[in-house]
């Protein structure tokens, strides 16, 4: 029972989408110009991308970015996963507040939360000898990835049949036996969500990691912001455009698969209630 | 004879500060397929998981074999459990689903050889008729099936006993009168003891050696299908064991009973003279006569027909019966109706007494209805404890 659309409605949907995506069409586009130039089109050419893997500064900066965003998000995984696992088995009355205390850092603006970083790894810095550095900037994006991961595996565990873990320890298991069995295999698909969208979130940071990755380590966004402020390269264009690919597969992964899941519950359901 | 195998003593449970069992003493023998039947929130489901080792009960002991198992975790108890839902593993197929609890590593160590899993989870496969089936995956099977797997995943770790959670209460009604039989067969088969919870009393009827009607976390009767039936202890038992006509009576003396004024031959005793008692009288049980032979007369207000019998409801100076029977009687027919001694069941006053066993309000779809929403709001409070 799907509406149909006006015109009126597909025109004005076209220009939304026209003012979202016109600008970085544009960017990519003039990732493959020949000239410097902006605004002129000059020929096609893989010249800026191949400058960009010999640029040393940009591929330290990939590597840390990579580097950051798969350790970040291993590590929010397991630590959200066993955090919601907890709130999962806590009183409703503890559970929502705690919820909604992990929900603020994801609504709250990421200058605040990358100041309020900042501030205190220069305090505690200047207690404990340490500076601001991979490690910081490391602890800083799974402080920001674990309310993703949390936010993924919660409703899996409320849809999973409360009698399962009871099931398993009935049979035999431990309780972590339990969990280890039964309940991980059932809830890693909001896992598996939960690390992809955590990774995605790292890759795309500037503003939290810029302010607690010190002066010497750069992620590939800090890279971009700093080249536009020197020389403008068409070398920008080029990194963004790849910047944006990555960004835009792993969100279609995600979407994919959260689809996916979902057709399979109904399925299920349909199968249920048929019998 | 069969030995004691469970016993709770002056057990009591209670959710933050809501009594679910109260002081409840009860012991189970080895070998029988016994039955808690009551409505919901009776705590039949409470005591289940108490025995399963889910919950700890708040005072009071629960004994196994002799031995007090109160801290003993669930893994540890020679006793599985077929939940309320089946609560298989959807992300292992049958085979696998049975073989669960065989590979678990035991607390000494040993592993199972792969071999003898093979022959056990066969076996069982074949003891609930589902031979075939092992590389299905659970989702591709039915509600029956689903069942079945699930006796046999509780089964195939050779339990002393098998504690089953409602187990019929998703199938419908012509699946679950098969399954009643085959979950007698599998219990015969097997020889071990079963405790079924359930709130339905045909079911309770049907297969348990003894039965334990609960009511408001306690414990109301526990006896034989045939003792709770003819002998019920009081209105409540009465009332929710199949049908029943629950009159004020006064007991004149051994063998002979006065309602409405009139007196009644009967075989109880053991009642003060003229006594206050409640009288339960089957709807079966009466029969109807011409009027001139009748023990008392009445009207009839109402007629369904039920393919065997009609139910028929009779008014008797203001109080109306249900009577069972094969004759048709028009409504607003004058009827008589005997009773026979050994159809007249004389019980003491109870709390219950005054509550039940009167069809005033009756009606067919009223039956029904209320019927529905009763299991609705069974399976809702359940799901509640299993929250907490």
């Amino acid at each position: 029972m799907r509406k149909k659309s006006s015109i009126g409605g597909k025109i004005f949907m076209a220009l939304i989408f026209l003012f979202l995506y016109a600008p970085i069409f544009v960017l990519i586009v003039f990732s493959f110009n020949k000239a410097k130039s902006r605004t002129q089109w000059t020929g096609f050419t893989f010249d800026w991308y191949k400058e960009l893997f010999s640029d040393s500064s940009i591929m330290n900066a990939l590597y840390t970015t990579l580097a950051v965003s798969i350790i970040a998000a291993l590590v929010a995984t397991v630590v959200g996963t066993i955090t919601a696992v907890g709130l999962s088995k806590m009183s409703r009355r503890w559970r929502s507040p705690l919820l909604t205390i992990n929900n603020i850092p994801v609504m709250n603006a990421e200058i605040v939360t990358g100041v309020s970083l900042c501030l205190l790894f220069v305090f505690l810095g200047s207690f404990l000898k340490f500076n601001l550095g991979f490690g910081t900037l490391l602890i800083a994006h799974i402080t920001f990835d674990i309310p993703y991961v949390i936010l993924s595996v919660m409703p899996k565990i409320h849809q999973m049949d409360n009698n399962l873990m009871d099931a398993a320890q009935d049979l035999g298991c431990t309780w972590f036996q339990a969990f280890r069995k039964v309940m991980i295999p059932e809830i890693m698909p909001g896992i598996v969500n939960g690390m992809i969208i955590a990774f995605t979130m790292s890759i795309d940071d500037f503003v939290i990691s810029y302010f607690t990755a010190g002066s010497r380590v750069e992620t590939l966004s800090m890279r971009i912001y700093s080249m536009t402020r020197k020389q403008i390269s068409p070398k920008i264009n080029a990194i963004s455009t790849l910047l944006f690919v990555s960004v835009l597969v792993l969100l279609v992964i995600i979407n994919v698969r959260q689809s996916r899941q979902e057709a399979k519950a109904k399925e299920l359901e349909r199968k249920l209630v048929n019998k | 004879m069969s030995k004691e195998l469970i016993r709770l003593s002056n057990c009591t449970m209670a959710f933050d500060g809501e009594i679910v069992l109260d002081n409840i003493n009860i012991y189970f023998n080895d070998k029988e397929f016994l039955t808690l039947l009551g409505p919901s929130g009776c705590g039949k489901t409470t005591m289940l998981r108490i025995i399963g080792g889910f919950l700890k009960p708040t005072s009071g002991d629960v004994l196994f074999d002799g031995v007090r198992i109160n801290d003993v975790p669930p893994h540890k108890r020679t006793v599985n459990t077929v939940f309320q839902k089946y609560a298989l593993f959807p992300h292992l197929n049958v085979f696998e689903n049975i073989a669960f609890g065989l590979r678990i590593a035991r607390p000494d160590g040993k592993k199972i050889k792969e071999e003898e899993i093979r022959e056990r989870v066969l076996e069982m496969l074949e003891v609930v008729s589902l031979k075939g089936f092992e590389k299905r995956s659970v989702s591709s099977l039915s509600g029956g099936q689903q069942q079945r797997v699930a006796i046999a995943r509780a089964l195939v770790n050779r339990p002393k006993v098998l504690l089953l959670d409602e187990p019929l209460g998703a199938l419908d009604l012509r699946l679950r009168k098969d399954m009643q039989n085959e979950l007698k067969r599998i219990q015969q088969a097997m020889d071990i003891t079963f405790i079924y919870v359930t709130h339905d009393q045909e079911e309770a009827l049907t297969m348990s050696d003894t039965i334990v009607v609960m009511d408001k976390g306690v414990i109301q009767q526990v006896g034989t299908p045939e003792q709770i039936y003819n002998e019920p202890k009081n209105a409540f038992v009465a009332d929710f064991i199949g049908e029943s006509n629950i009159v004020d009576g006064n007991m004149i003396c051994d063998g002979e009973v006065e309602i409405f004024g009139k007196r009644f031959k009967c075989l109880d005793g053991g009642f003060e003279p003229n006594e206050p008692v409640d009288v339960v009288i089957r709807p079966e049980d009466v029969d109807i006569v011409p009027l001139k032979e009748g023990m008392l007369t009445g009207l009839v207000t109402n007629i369904t027909f039920k393919g065997v019998h009609y139910d028929i409801i009779v008014d008797f100076k203001g109080f109306k019966w249900l009577i069972q029977t094969t004759d048709y009687c028009p409504i607003g027919s004058k009827i008589g109706i005997k009773i026979d001694p050994d159809g007249i069941h004389v019980m003491k006053k109870s709390k219950y007494s005054g509550m039940f066993g009167d069809y005033s309000s009756y009606s067919a779809e009223y039956d029904e209805i209320s019927d529905v929403d009763y299991t609705a709001e069974d399976e809702q409070t359940e799901e509640e404890w299993h929250e907490d």
